[in-house]
Order: C-alpha cells, then sequence, then structure tokens
C-alpha cells in the first residue's frame, strides 16, 4: 500500500510585487494562507500544480505540506510558516499588513 | 576614486535601458519566468522568500557619499527604508517590486553604480581589502586593480556562462583583510627579492558544500602580468570546470579533480599564449585608473584633542580602542562604524544611518567610505583630532557601538527570515548572542572573537572561517545549529572543525557561553585570544564544554 498523501496547498509568489501568494479553490491567489484550497489528492494536487504553474502572474508554484486548522489551511514546516509571516527580524511583509492574522 | 567614463557611463545606461525592455515584456507576458530569469539574473535580482531583492554592486567595498545617500534615496522611494550590506561588500534590497527596478537601475546609473553580474555564474563583484588605500601595513592599494579586473570582466563575451559563479578577492597588505585564501582566485600583494609588488596567486579556496583553503598557483606574478594570468586561469576553468553536477562546478572542485600540478601547468601553458597578446594596452588603462586612487590631501593638524578625549571620555575612549586602526599617515586613523548594535540586524543600515554616514565621511573622511565584508562601514581616513567629535555625532545614531572585532561583531547572512535558500535562520541567532553578551558585559574581556553564521551550507555568512562558526539546518522539519571551532579567514586560514552535534534553534546561546566560559577558564592570560587558545588546546577542552552529559559519561 503506498503512503497516505499528506495534504497540501499550491503557493507561488506574484510576478509583479514578489509576495508570497496561495492558490485558491476558485482558481484566484490570495495572500493568505488560510484561504488556499487545501488538496487532500495526489492526483489533484498535481492538476493544481499544473494550473498554479500555467498562472501567468505567479511565480514559482509548488505544493507545500499543509493541514487543516480552525481558520483554514495552516502551514507544517517551518519555512512555510515564515512564508505566511515575513521575516523575525523586522516586522514587515504579511505580518505588517494583515494586522487580523 | 575612480569615477565612471563616458564609456562606463554608457554601457551602463544602455544596459539598464536593455533590462527594463525585458522587464517590460515580463510584465506584459511576453516572457516567461523560464525566459525571464536568466536576464534578471544578469541585473543581479533575485526571488526571495516573501519578495524580489535587488543586489547592488558596490566594487571593491568602496562608494562616495553622494551614491550612499542615492542608496538612502532609493531605501526610501522603493523600499522599507533599509539597506543590508552584504558578505562581498554589495547592499541588497529585499523589497523592490519588479516593476519598480528598472527606475532603481536607473537612480542607480545617475551616481555610476549597476547591478551587473552581482549574480548568476559570472566573474562577481571583486572584493577588496576594505582598509585598501589607507592601511599603514600596506604594500600598495591594491583598488586599481580591482577596478581593472571590473572592467576587464564587465560583460566579458567568454566569461558570461562559466560552470559556476566565480569570486576574486585582492589584497595589497600582508594582513589579509579580504579572505583571499576562501576565493577562486585570492590575490595578495607581495614583494619578490629585488623589492618590486607583485602577486601571489591564490587558486581554488571557497567555502560552500565543500570548503577548502585555496593553492597558491604562483608565488610571485609581476603586476604586468596579472590580467593576462587571471584570464588564463578562467580560461582554463571555463574549459574543466563541470557542468554536469552544480556542486561540482566551482573551481575548487576543478583543482581537486586535476590537481594543482597539473592546473598550475595548464594555467601556465594558457598564459604563455595570452601573454604576448596583451601589448600593453591594460596597463596604459591600469595607469590611467591608479591616478584615480591616489591618497587624498591629508593634512597636518595639532592632534591634542585625541588624547585630551581618550584620557577625559570612558565612551570615546572604549570605542577608539576598538573601532580605530592604523593608518599610514600617523596623525590619521581608519575608523570602522559598526553596522552591529546588540540586537540589531548585521550589515543593516536605515536610510538616516546611510545619510549620516556620507555627511560624516564628507565632515571628517576626505569624501570617502568603505563597505566591508564584516558588514561593517569604514572612514578610511579621518584624522585623529577629528575623532571626538566624529564619535559624538555617531552618539544616538545606533552607529556608535564600540565593538569592532568583538563576539558582537557578527557576520550573518540573511538567512531564511529572506533568503530562498535558507534552510535556517541566522539573522535572530546573531541578535540573540549579541544581546546576551552585551547583557554579561563580557565582550571587552573575551576580546578578539569572530563568529560567522550561515543560514544554509552555501555558507554566505563564512561560518567555516569563524572563530565559532554556526551553520543551520534544517533537520527533520526543525531548525538545527551546528558549531565549528577554530576556523580563521587571515593569512593563516584554517577551515573550522565541526564540534559534534547540532542544536536546536533555542539551545544555541547557551551552547556558545558555554564555549566562551571554557575559553575564558583556559586561557593563559587576558592576551590569549579564543583563537590562540583553540591552537594551543584543540577542540577537545571546548567539546567537552559544549556536550557536558557526554563529558559525564566518559569520565563515568
Amino acid at each position: 500500500m503506498s503512503r497516505a498523501f499528506s495534504p497540501k496547498v499550491v503557493t507561488a509568489n506574484d510576478m509583479r510585487s514578489g509576495d508570497v501568494i496561495y492558490l485558491t479553490a476558485d482558481d484566484q491567489w490570495s495572500p493568505l494562507h488560510a484561504q488556499a484550497e487545501l488538496i487532500e489528492n495526489e492526483a489533484h494536487a498535481q492538476l493544481r500544480l499544473l494550473d498554479g504553474q500555467r498562472a501567468k502572474n505567479a511565480v514559482g508554484a509548488y505544493l507545500a505540506d499543509a493541514r487543516r486548522g480552525t481558520n483554514g489551511p495552516e502551514p507544517v514546516h517551518f519555512r512555510e510558516a515564515f512564508r505566511t509571516r515575513g521575516p523575525s527580524n523586522y516586522p514587515h511583509g504579511k505580518q505588517a499588513e494583515q494586522t487580523h492574522v | 576614486m575612480y569615477n565612471y567614463t563616458d564609456f562606463d557611463d554608457s554601457f551602463v545606461r544602455a544596459r539598464t535601458a536593455q533590462f527594463a525592455a525585458q522587464v517590460d515584456r515580463r510584465l506584459s507576458g511576453a516572457l516567461t519566468e523560464d525566459e525571464f530569469k536568466p536576464f534578471r539574473l544578469m541585473n543581479g535580482v533575485y526571488l526571495q522568500l516573501h519578495a524580489y531583492m535587488l543586489r547592488v554592486a558596490i566594487p571593491y567595498g568602496t562608494i562616495n557619499p553622494h551614491q550612499m545617500r542615492t542608496l538612502a534615496q532609493i531605501a526610501d522611494t522603493y523600499d522599507k527604508g533599509y539597506g543590508h550590506f552584504t558578505t562581498r561588500q554589495n547592499i541588497q534590497f529585499n523589497w523592490p517590486k519588479l516593476t519598480d527596478i528598472p527606475a532603481i537601475l536607473s537612480d542607480l546609473a545617475d551616481v555610476g553604480m549597476h547591478a551587473i553580474q552581482t549574480s548568476g555564474n559570472t566573474i562577481r563583484n571583486v572584493t577588496a581589502d576594505h582598509f585598501a588605500g589607507a592601511a599603514a601595513d600596506e604594500i600598495e592599494d591594491p583598488r586599481p586593480i580591482a577596478e581593472l579586473l571590473r572592467q576587464w570582466s564587465t560583460d566579458h563575451p567568454e566569461f558570461q556562462f562559466l560552470p559556476r559563479k566565480f569570486k576574486i578577492a585582492i589584497t595589497g597588505s600582508c594582513t589579509d583583510r579580504a579572505v583571499t585564501r576562501a576565493h577562486d582566485i585570492g590575490l595578495r600583494m607581495v614583494r619578490n627579492a629585488a623589492g618590486e609588488p607583485g602577486f601571489e596567486v591564490i587558486v581554488g579556496g571557497g567555502l560552500g558544500r565543500t570548503p577548502f583553503v585555496g593553492a597558491t598557483v604562483r608565488k610571485f606574478l609581476p603586476k604586468a602580468d596579472l590580467l593576462p594570468y587571471v584570464e588564463a586561469v578562467l580560461s582554463v576553468y571555463n574549459m574543466l570546470g563541470r557542468r554536469d553536477n552544480k556542486y561540482k562546478a566551482r573551481i575548487k572542485i576543478t583543482l581537486h579533480e586535476t590537481g594543482k600540478e597539473e592546473l598550475s601547468r595548464l594555467i601556465e601553458a594558457r598564459f604563455a599564449e595570452l601573454r604576448p597578446l596583451f601589448g600593453g594596452n591594460d596597463q596604459v588603462l591600469l595607469a590611467q585608473i591608479t591616478a584615480a586612487f591616489s591618497t587624498p590631501d591629508l593634512r597636518k593638524a595639532d592632534t591634542s584633542a585625541f588624547t585630551a578625549f581618550y584620557k577625559a571620555d570612558p565612551l570615546f575612549r572604549s570605542w577608539a580602542d576598538t573601532n580605530i586602526a592604523a593608518h599610514k599617515n600617523p596623525d590619521y586613523r581608519i575608523v570602522t562604524i559598526s553596522l552591529k548594535k546588540h540586537g540589531a540586524t548585521p550589515g543593516d543600515a536605515t536610510s538616516a544611518q546611510m545619510r549620516l554616514i556620507a555627511d560624516l565621511a564628507e565632515r571628517f573622511g576626505h569624501n570617502e567610505i568603505r563597505i566591508s565584508h564584516e558588514q561593517n562601514v569604514i572612514l578610511p581616513h579621518v584624522h585623529l583630532s577629528d575623532l571626538p567629535n566624529l564619535h559624538a555625532a555617531l552618539r544616538g545614531s545606533g552607529l556608535e557601538t564600540a565593538n569592532v572585532g568583538l563576539i558582537s561583531d557578527i557576520i550573518a547572512c540573511p538567512g531564511m527570515d529572506y533568503c530562498a535558500l535558507a534552510t535556517a535562520r541566522s539573522i535572530p541567532v546573531a541578535q540573540d548572542i549579541a544581546t546576551r553578551f552585551d547583557e554579561l558585559k563580557l565582550e571587552h574581556d573575551i576580546g578578539p572573537l569572530k563568529i560567522k553564521i550561515s543560514g544554509c551550507i552555501n555558507a554566505c555568512g563564512h561560518h567555516h572561517v569563524g572563530h565559532i562558526g554556526i551553520l543551520g539546518l534544517d533537520r527533520a522539519g526543525v531548525e538545527n545549529y551546528q558549531i565549528t571551532l577554530g576556523g580563521d579567514g587571515s593569512e593563516t586560514a584554517v577551515i573550522g572543525e565541526r564540534a559534534g552535534p547540532g542544536f536546536a534553534y533555542g539551545e544555541i546561546v547557551p551552547a556558545i557561553e558555554r564555549i566562551i566560559a571554557a575559553y575564558l577558564e583556559k586561557r593563559t592570560d587576558p592576551a590569549e585570544t579564543f583563537l590562540q587558545a583553540y591552537r594551543r588546546l584543540g577542540l577537545g577542552p571546548f567539546k567537552a564544554a559544549l556536550y557536558p552529559d557526554e563529558a559525564k559519561r566518559d569520565a563515568a
């Protein structure tokens, strides 16, 4: 039996601003991890990755591990957690722009 | 300093216009990212973790006040009000939008700056001794050669698609402040038996995944032979360097796979072919460049103000004891302005700090500024009598920290706070170590000590040559930090030894404290530096201090 598939989100950077973005279920790109489509099926993940890679305004789309959280998908790895916030030495990036996060 | 000729100016502006058109095509969708990436990398534009990053060259670390003010203006207009000075004497802006980068490059071109060859598999910004042209121990100012190399390597058609990036460092002093032994080519000025200046040529040094101290392929190269010789080294590397494996593509691997003897033979053979093709124009150009690097008109003035302040003001005395170095003129000093305030990000300067540095360089420093690979700012020519006023002007700006060469003067790469390649954070580790040793009020007692931190195996933070090196890794989804000890980036370069298993993020500061406690306990006297003590004692006592449980087990 193959190993259980761990859920994923499709993430990339915005082509103009460089900001971290996530592919939503309705084919939009959101700056919020919690709004990403949580993909729980491997074949669907590959399809959604192709969608992400084809998008004109997104750069470097890839699949990142995620898990179901109370307000939507949450990152699993610390690198992805940093990408949802911004750097730790200044209050710059998403943590500054989204005070409600 | 060297000012752009009409040729330089039109070249940089043409390149800026060319890149602006490429950005337009990218924004319109005419270019895909795969098509655009090689173009942006030729112009210093990276896509990092949270944003684009623009790396601007500060050739051989030399910059004037006007240029510094432009960096401040760029930081305010297009970024978040600061810039990050790097371990290759460059400056990085962490938050530019792609749409703004053509305007930034145009502003840079206005003051004779650019981002060309700050990335990609090309010859990168040539780095130099940050005390060049001022150091008391210098044979000659190496920067004219560095500028010659910059002009020769910029857009050199043969060397735009090297197997991998290529870094050259140069020093004119016997004291190596430019880490020449850890570069693809290191050039150390030496004198021959007749007293003529020339270069020891070191090849194949490098840090990263496979750290090596470079090998000397020529003990003495006459100055006039330098350009054809460097071209010969590049030419042989371009032919032999591996393109099949990125991790084996640097010249250090070529050196070890080919052998020093055979590589030297190939370089000399290629040099014999190239040397006759250099008809002397390079030397004419070098003479013109050299004239632009003359020492400013140093003044003769009373120095008693320095002595009086040194006696009277303990804060000034502490700063003068750590942050100034000997100048070739006994009435002058080289001032290092620390960008390592305790708890601040190593190498970062706000736009206000940049403007202050520019003002002070004009008031007290003959309009000269340098950036060091240790991520500090240098005013290379300050008269002794001006030091008290300079220090007073720095106070309150965050630039007055008296810690150059001490434990809190830490080199750190951007790490996972910014870098897409990083495997762990390095900035907060540096902040925490500096803050802790400031609380302990121990750093002046500890004395000279270089901590260098990298957030991944690529070693931008030079951890292998730190007296204490810290390497941040990802171990099963958790940040983990390996410690190396006894590294040295100077003329006595050594790659540090790995102490043992790594430490979790929360354990790294206590681990450093244990190393320091062992040093303070075991040094013969306060004059024995950490590195000297390490060389005398070896890894043993420090390892025992780092892993006390293991030491207890071994004793049982």
